[in-house]
C-alpha cells in the first residue's frame, strides 16, 4: 500500500460517502429554501453555512455528489461499454478494414475538443443531466478503445494466447476469456482516471448551464452562482471548488495508486 | 538628442497629467445588452433605446427622468375642440446630422411609415386611430385621429414615435442620422459604440462632448470593470447583491429607482390547467413575493399585486387579492380537481431576477403540490418558443413598457387573456380624454385583472443605477429605456 493509494482512497471514499449517507440523511432538506437565513457563514447550525436563498450548503454538497458520480459512473460506463469490445475486436483483427475503421474512428472523437462537443450536444439535444451523460461518455469511448487495443496488442503475440489458439479457440472467445482478464487492471486504472475527469466535465457543463438542471443540486453550479457573491460571501465558491477539487485529487491519486498497485512491472522495478 | 527625447516624453507625460487633472468631458456608460441595430422604430430591444432615446433621434414630445411627457421637436400644439385633431407647431432650425433641415414632411414620412401597411414598428399600437397625418406648412403637421385619443403625445413620446429623414432612412440600422444632442460615430461590435456631441444641435449644447456605450454582458466583469473605474456609470446593474459594496465605497454612488417592469409569473391562460380560475388563483396564493424580491433582487423592487407601476398616481394597491396563503391555494387546487397537484414547464429568460426568482417560485409552488419543471432558455429561444409559439405553462418576464396594461386586451397575446369585459373597459379608456375618467378606468381595468388572476404578479423592477461619485444629472428611474446623455456632467 502506498501513500497515493491511502491518500485517494480516503478521499474518494469520503466523496463516496457523502452521496450514500445523501439517500438516507442530510442536515435540512437539500432544496428547502429559507430566504431570511440566507449567506450564513458556517455555524453551528449550517456547519458550511447556507447559499444565497438559505439552503444548507452540506446538504447541496452531499446530495450535489450524487449527482457527480451518477454522471461520472454511467459516463465511464459507456465508454468501456462500447470502447473495451471495439479495442479487442480491433486487436483482434490487427490491420484489417476493421481495425482501421475503429482507430481512424476514434481519431475523429479524439479530434475534437471534448468538452466544445459536450456543449454542442447539450445544447442541440437540451440541457440536463442525461444529455450530459452522453456527451462525457462519448468522449470516453476512445479513451477506452485505445487502451484496451495497446494492451491486446502485445498480448496477443503471447505463448498462452498461441496456446489458446491451438486449443482451437476463435478470437472472440480468446478475447473475452484471455485477453480481457489480463487488461482489466489497466482498464481499472484508467476508469478511475476517468470518472475523476467526468466528474470535471459534469462541474464543467453544469457551471455553464448545460448539465443538471434546478433543483437537482450541482457543484458546478453552485459555483457558477456563487460567482458574483465572491467578494461578500466567499465560502459559497469555497465549499462546491474544494469538493470539486479534493473529489478529483482523490480519484487520481488513487489512480496513481492503483496503478502501482497493479501493474506488476512496476512492482517488479520497484522491488 | 537623447535629452530631446527626454524632454518631448516629459511634456507629454505633463500634459496628459494636465488632461487628466482638468474635468472630464466624456463618459463611459456600461450596458449589459448590446443594440442588434440601431433603429428604435423597427425593433423592440431596449438596448436600442438605451443608445439612441433622445441621443440621436428625437420625437416630437419626450420623456423626461420623472416620466413627464415635455414637448421634443414640436415646440407646441393645439387640440381641437372635439379632440381629433392635433395641429404640432415645430421647432425652428432644427437640423438633421447630415445637415438637411427637419420639417413638416419628415414628421409625415416617420409617422406614416410607422403606421403603414408594412412597417415593422415593435408598437405600432401607439399609432392606431391615427387617419391621416398632413404637413401644413413646413413648421406645422397636422394629426387627424378616428376619435379622441387621451394618450396621443404620451405615445409620440416613446423611442417608436422618433422622427427619421427619408434621405438616410436607408442606413438606419447601422449609421443612424437624427437631429439629437449627439451623432453617432462608431460601433465596434461586440464591444462599444461612440457618440460625439452635435456642434449643430438646435438646444443647449450638452456639458459631455462624447459618450461611450460599453456592452458588458457579464455581471462578473461588470463588477469588475465598475471597481476598476473602466466605466464610470453602469446603467442597470445585472447583479443586485454586489450593490452594498459599491455604496459602502466612496468612489460610487448608487441610484435606486423604479423601471416600468412588471414583473410577472406570466399564465398560459388556454392551456389546461391554467384556463381554471380556481388554479390561478392557487398560483397566486402560493407564491410569497417578499420571499422572491428578498431572494432573487436581494430586497430591491415593489410588491405589485396587479399589472401596473406604482409610482403611477392610478396605481391600487391590490396585492391583498393575492396575499400568500398555501393553505387556501391547496384547497382552492383540491376544488378544481387537483388535489394531489399537477405538472407544468416554467421558462426562465437570462436576467437573475427570472433565473433567480425561478428557482424561488418553483420551490413555492412544490409546497402546494405543483411542480414546476424549470427550463433554462436564451432570449432567442424565449420570444420563439414562449413570446411567439406560446408553447409553455408559466414563465417570468418583466413587461418593461411604461402603461402596457393594454396587453391584456389583446387575446392573441402570448400569455392569451380573452375577456370581453377588459376589452371594452380599455375600448373606453381610449375614448375617454378626461383625466380623473382615465384614472377610474384604469383602476377598474387592474381591480379586473387581479380578480381574475390572469397571471401572478410578484413585483415592480428596480431600477439600480451605479455611477462614479461625481457624475451628475442620471436619471434615477426609467420611465423608458434611455440614458439622456445631455443631462450629465462631471461634479467640479
Amino acid at each position: 500500500m502506498t501513500r497515493n493509494l491511502i491518500l485517494g482512497g480516503l478521499l474518494s471514499s469520503l466523496m463516496l460517502l457523502a452521496a450514500a449517507a445523501s439517500f438516507l440523511w442530510t442536515p435540512f432538506d437539500h432544496a428547502a429554501m429559507n430566504i431570511p437565513a440566507k449567506l450564513q457563514t458556517p455555524n453551528a447550525q449550517h456547519w458550511l453555512g447556507t447559499d444565497h436563498f438559505g439552503r444548507d450548503l452540506l446538504s447541496m454538497i452531499m446530495v450535489g455528489a450524487r449527482t457527480s458520480i451518477a454522471v461520472a459512473l454511467v459516463a465511464v460506463g459507456i465508454g468501456m461499454g462500447a470502447g473495451v469490445p471495439l479495442g479487442l475486436a480491433a486487436a483482434a483483427r490487427k490491420g484489417s478494414w476493421l481495425d482501421e475503421g475503429i482507430m481512424r474512428g476514434n481519431d475523429l472523437v479524439f479530434a475534437f475538443p471534448s468538452l466544445v462537443i459536450a456543449i454542442l450536444i447539450t445544447a442541440v439535444l437540451g440541457a440536463g443531466a442525461v444529455n450530459a451523460i452522453i456527451a462525457i461518455g462519448i468522449f470516453n469511448i476512445p479513451v477506452f478503445a485505445r487502451i484496451t487495443r495497446g494492451a491486446a496488442l502485445s498480448l496477443w503475440e503471447r505463448e498462452f494466447i498461441l496456446a489458446a489458439r491451438v486449443a482451437g479457440k476463435g478470437a472472440a472467445r480468446i478475447s473475452a476469456e484471455h485477453i480481457l482478464p489480463n487488461v482489466m487492471n489497466l482498464l481499472i486504472v484508467q476508469g478511475t482516471i476517468q470518472f475523476s475527469l467526468g466528474i470535471l466535465a459534469e462541474a464543467g457543463l453544469s457551471y455553464v448551464g448545460l448539465g443538471a438542471q434546478p433543483p437537482t443540486p450541482s457543484w458546478g453550479r453552485m459555483l457558477a452562482d456563487a460567482q458574483t457573491m465572491v467578494s461578500f460571501a466567499p465560502h459559497l465558491a469555497l465549499v462546491p471548488g474544494l469538493a470539486i477539487i479534493l473529489t478529483v485529487l482523490g480519484l487520481n491519486l488513487l489512480g496513481d495508486g492503483l496503478r502501482d498497485h497493479l501493474d506488476p512491472k512496476l512492482r517488479v522495478a520497484r522491488a | 538628442m537623447a535629452f530631446r527625447t527626454f524632454a518631448v516624453a516629459a511634456s507629454s507625460a505633463l500634459a496628459l497629467m494636465a488632461g487628466s487633472a482638468w474635468a472630464k468631458d466624456g463618459v463611459t456608460i456600461g450596458l449589459q445588452l448590446e443594440p442588434p441595430h440601431l433603429d428604435p422604430t423597427s425593433a423592440a430591444a431596449q438596448a436600442i433605446d438605451s443608445v439612441v432615446y433622445s441621443n440621436i433621434f428625437e420625437g416630437l414630445t419626450r420623456f423626461m427622468g420623472d416620466g413627464s411627457v415635455v414637448p421634443g421637436l414640436a415646440e407646441s400644439w393645439e387640440i381641437s375642440g372635439d379632440g381629433t385633431v392635433y395641429t404640432f407647431k415645430l421647432r425652428e432650425g432644427v437640423r438633421f446630422h447630415d445637415g438637411s433641415t427637419m420639417d413638416a414632411e419628415d414628421v409625415k414620412f416617420s409617422l406614416d411609415r410607422a403606421r403603414g401597411e408594412d412597417s415593422t414598428n415593435a408598437q405600432k399600437a401607439l399609432f392606431e386611430g391615427i387617419t391621416a397625418v398632413n404637413a401644413v406648412d413646413p413648421q406645422t403637421v397636422q394629426i387627424t385621429l378616428d376619435a379622441p385619443n387621451g394618450s396621443l403625445l404620451f405615445n409620440l413620446a416613446w423611442g417608436d414615435a422618433v422622427i427619421v429623414a427619408p434621405e438616410s432612412i436607408d442606413g438606419i440600422k447601422t449609421d443612424p442620422v437624427g437631429t439629437g444632442a449627439y451623432t453617432f460615430q462608431e460601433w465596434v461590435q461586440g464591444d462599444r459604440i461612440t457618440l460625439a456631441r452635435n456642434p449643430e444641435y438646435w438646444g443647449d449644447q450638452p456639458a459631455l462632448a462624447s459618450a461611450t456605450f460599453k456592452f458588458i454582458s457579464d455581471p462578473t466583469a461588470a463588477f469588475a470593470a465598475m471597481m476598476a473605474e473602466d466605466i464610470d456609470a453602469f446603467d442597470n446593474f445585472p447583479a443586485p447583491e454586489n450593490l452594498p459594496q459599491f455604496e459602502a465605497d466612496p468612489r460610487f454612488q448608487v441610484l435606486v429607482g423604479s423601471t416600468e417592469g412588471e414583473t410577472i409569473l406570466s399564465t398560459n391562460n388556454k392551456q389546461p390547467p391554467f384556463d381554471d380560475v380556481r388554479v390561478r388563483q392557487a398560483l397566486a396564493h402560493a407564491i410569497d413575493r417578499q420571499s422572491i424580491i428578498d431572494g432573487a433582487m436581494f430586497g430591491y423592487g415593489t410588491p405589485i399585486g396587479t399589472h401596473f407601476a406604482p409610482h403611477n398616481p392610478a396605481y391600487r394597491d391590490l396585492t391583498g387579492h393575492s396575499a400568500h396563503d398555501p393553505d387556501k391555494a391547496r384547497a382552492l387546487l383540491a376544488e378544481a380537481g387537483f388535489a394531489d397537484g399537477f405538472e407544468t414547464t416554467l421558462h426562465l429568460p437570462p436576467p437573475s431576477y427570472a433565473r433567480r426568482g425561478g428557482e424561488i417560485v418553483a420551490a413555492q409552488l412544490a409546497t402546494v403540490g405543483i411542480k414546476a419543471e424549470i427550463i433554462n432558455v436564451e432570449w432567442a429561444q424565449w420570444l420563439e418558443s414562449v413570446f411567439r409559439g406560446k408553447s409553455f405553462g408559466l414563465t417570468i418576464i418583466s413587461h418593461t413598457e411604461p402603461m402596457d396594461i393594454g396587453i391584456y386586451a389583446r387575446p392573441e397575446y402570448y400569455f392569451q387573456y380573452d375577456s370581453k369585459q377588459f376589452q371594452e373597459l380599455m375600448a373606453k379608456l381610449n375614448a375617454t380624454t378626461d383625466p380623473e375618467a382615465r384614472t377610474a378606468i384604469l383602476q377598474e381595468a387592474q381591480e379586473k385583472i387581479s380578480a381574475d388572476y390572469v397571471n401572478g404578479y410578484l413585483f415592480q423592477l428596480a431600477k439600480l443605477g451605479v455611477a462614479k461619485a461625481g457624475l451628475q444629472g442620471l436619471w434615477e428611474n426609467a420611465p423608458t429605456a434611455a440614458i439622456d446623455l445631455s443631462a450629465l456632467s462631471w461634479a467640479e
